[in-house]
């Protein structure tokens, strides 16, 4: 049994380190494009980003004064139990995301959308969003955050099937050249994909491919990892750099999530996780020992199954190309 | 990566209209002096409702909600700041520039050459661009003091006019000078050729939207 008391301490730790620590793998991914980076003005901000993650961690301030929407991705284990139930564990992560809105601080952004009521704490009417996934074995949960910002950089589209690869790269580069001007999408970014689902599945997908997978990771499919390869050489060959200046970094890397679709459709949506691509992870074991980590390990064999049963034992079910 | 040539400056506020007009676009410009932020909830309370402003503002207004919150003793702990966009307050400027006075606007993302022409020529002021967009930690050391937040109560923390007074406050981009001149315009202009070339050959998609452009010079602000 995971005691709550763990869960709400850990989470307010989680908070704290996603708005305060640029993750590695983003930061590696920054650090190459600021090396070939041959725009004057990109390469100026881009090094004055770098400069900014430093002053984060040594000043244990907030990255960014927009600290975006704060919102939980919980993973858990089929072996799971936690104190007082799944109620008590989204009530934790409400308490933590408000206690930690006051104490690292973070900007309240979040409003009533027509009265504009502010409760000045990060919560209110479904918020912060929680999703969950599951695990197959496991007696842990994963508890992740993300802060990402709300306003720019994310487009849906319904392709259809005539519409085939080259409808997806066009609407890629839409959705890059729209929002890469003037920087509003705040690159350069991890890019998210999300093809298939319905048209909200395909908004999620896409979202979480931004947010929960890591800089460098590949999709299983090896043709959707190559697909993934070329979008980003596609993004960063609009001549577009960091806050819209010439320059070739848009794209820090691209990664595509997809699901089984309606057969007459394609649905697209594309999302940019800024220049403070911020998320954080922490595994509580049931013992309420945590391990900190910076991967949400998201997506997996498991939730990408392909087939109506799950073999818990063996080989991947992965599903490549045709 | 090249050796930089761009311009640094440092400005102290309040900054006259003469130190203004030497300004050009894609100089970098750090701020020491009073700095106080104003957005939406403000300029619909000053320039549409007729309230009238706290005093001792200063002349320099950040289109910014800090990451900040105040203790149970009244403290202002403000961590982070970043500028939130522009574009979107656009309609009150001319307005807002009279009733306060002010001759710089620090966002994000500059607004168009138009409304600089339009609103900002007139009344002698300039834009700067915050860099990145998150230089939230670098600008939060900037803050010297925070000297006031006012309408809290009725605004929020988020919409409320926080009062900075700054050092060595940056850095910046001079992103709008006072000839209306706009840096991303020059910057979109640039890379327009190679964006055309770019979608050569490729055909919309089977399903249209309404009010959708396929001229790719066009802003989405």
């Amino acid at each position: 049994m995971i005691p709550i008391s763990d869960i709400q301490t850990t989470a307010e730790t989680l908070m704290a380190k996603a708005a305060i620590e640029i993750p590695d793998d983003y930061l590696g991914g920054l650090e190459k494009l600021a090396d070939t980076e041959s725009g004057e003005l990109s390469a100026f901000v881009i090094r004055a980003m770098l400069d900014n993650y430093k002053a984060a961690e040594e000043d244990r301030r907030a990255m960014c004064g927009d600290t975006g929407t704060p919102r939980w991705y919980v993973k858990y284990g089929n072996d799971a139990r936690i104190e007082g139930g799944p109620a008590a564990l989204e009530g934790a992560l409400r308490r933590a995301t408000a206690n930690a809105t006051h104490n690292v601080p973070l900007r309240p952004n979040r409003v009533h959308p027509l009265w504009r009521t502010d409760h000045d704490n990060n919560v209110g009417i479904n918020a912060p969003e929680i999703e969950y996934t599951f695990n197959p074995d496991g007696d842990w949960v994963d508890l992740i955050t993300v802060h990402k910002g709300g306003l720019f950089g994310s487009d849906y589209r319904m392709l259809f099937p005539g519409d085939g690869i080259d409808g997806i790269k066009r609407f890629f580069l839409d959705t890059c050249v729209a929002f890469g001007k003037r920087g509003l999408a705040c690159q350069p970014a991890i890019v998210g994909v999300g093809l298939g689902g319905s048209k909200d599945a395909s908004m999620v997908l896409g979202k979480q491919a931004a947010c929960l997978r890591t800089v460098g990771s590949k999709h299983p499919d090896p043709k959707v990892a190559a697909l993934e390869e070329e979008l980003r050489l596609l993004g960063n060959s609009i001549g577009m750099g960091a806050m819209g200046f010439m320059g070739s970094s848009m794209v820090v890397d691209c990664n595509i999530e997809l699901g089984y679709c309606h057969t007459g459709g394609m649905p697209m949506s594309v999302h940019m996780f800024c220049l403070s691509s911020r998320r954080a992870v922490a595994r509580i074991y049931a013992d309420g020992r945590a391990e900190f980590r910076t991967d949400p390990e998201w997506f997996t064999d498991y939730s990408r199954r392909p087939t109506v049963e799950w073999a818990a034992e063996g080989a991947p079910q992965t599903e490549a190309a045709e | 990566m090249t050796e930089s040539t761009l311009k640094t400056v440092t400005l102290d506020l309040p900054v006259t209209t003469e130190d203004l007009s030497k300004l050009e676009i894609g100089t970098i410009v750090y701020l020491n002096g009073r700095v106080f932020t104003a957005r939406e909830g403000v300029y619909k309370r000053v320039v549409e409702d007729g309230q009238k402003l706290p005093a001792d503002l200063g002349s320099v207004n950040f289109h910014c909600s800090p990451a900040a919150a105040i203790e149970a003793d009244g403290t202002l702990n403000v961590g982070a700041v970043t500028a939130t966009a522009s574009f979107r307050f656009a309609k009150w400027l001319d307005g807002w520039f009279k009733i306060s006075g002010c001759n710089v606007i620090i966002g994000k993302g500059g607004m168009t050459s138009e409304i600089y022409r339009q609103s900002f020529v007139p009344n002698n002021a300039v834009y700067l661009t915050t860099v990145g967009y998150g230089t939230g930690a670098l600008l939060g050391r900037g803050i010297e003091t925070v000297v006031a937040a006012h309408w809290v109560e009725d605004l929020g923390l988020a919409q409320a006019i926080w009062v900075f007074d700054c050092k060595n406050f940056g850095p910046f981009l001079v992103e709008g000078d006072l000839q209306g001149n706009s840096l991303f315009e020059r910057e979109n202009a640039k890379i327009a050729g190679n964006i055309e070339k770019l979608y050569e050959g490729t055909k919309s998609a089977t399903l249209r939207r309404y009010g959708e452009t396929d001229d790719k010079t066009d802003e989405v602000i």
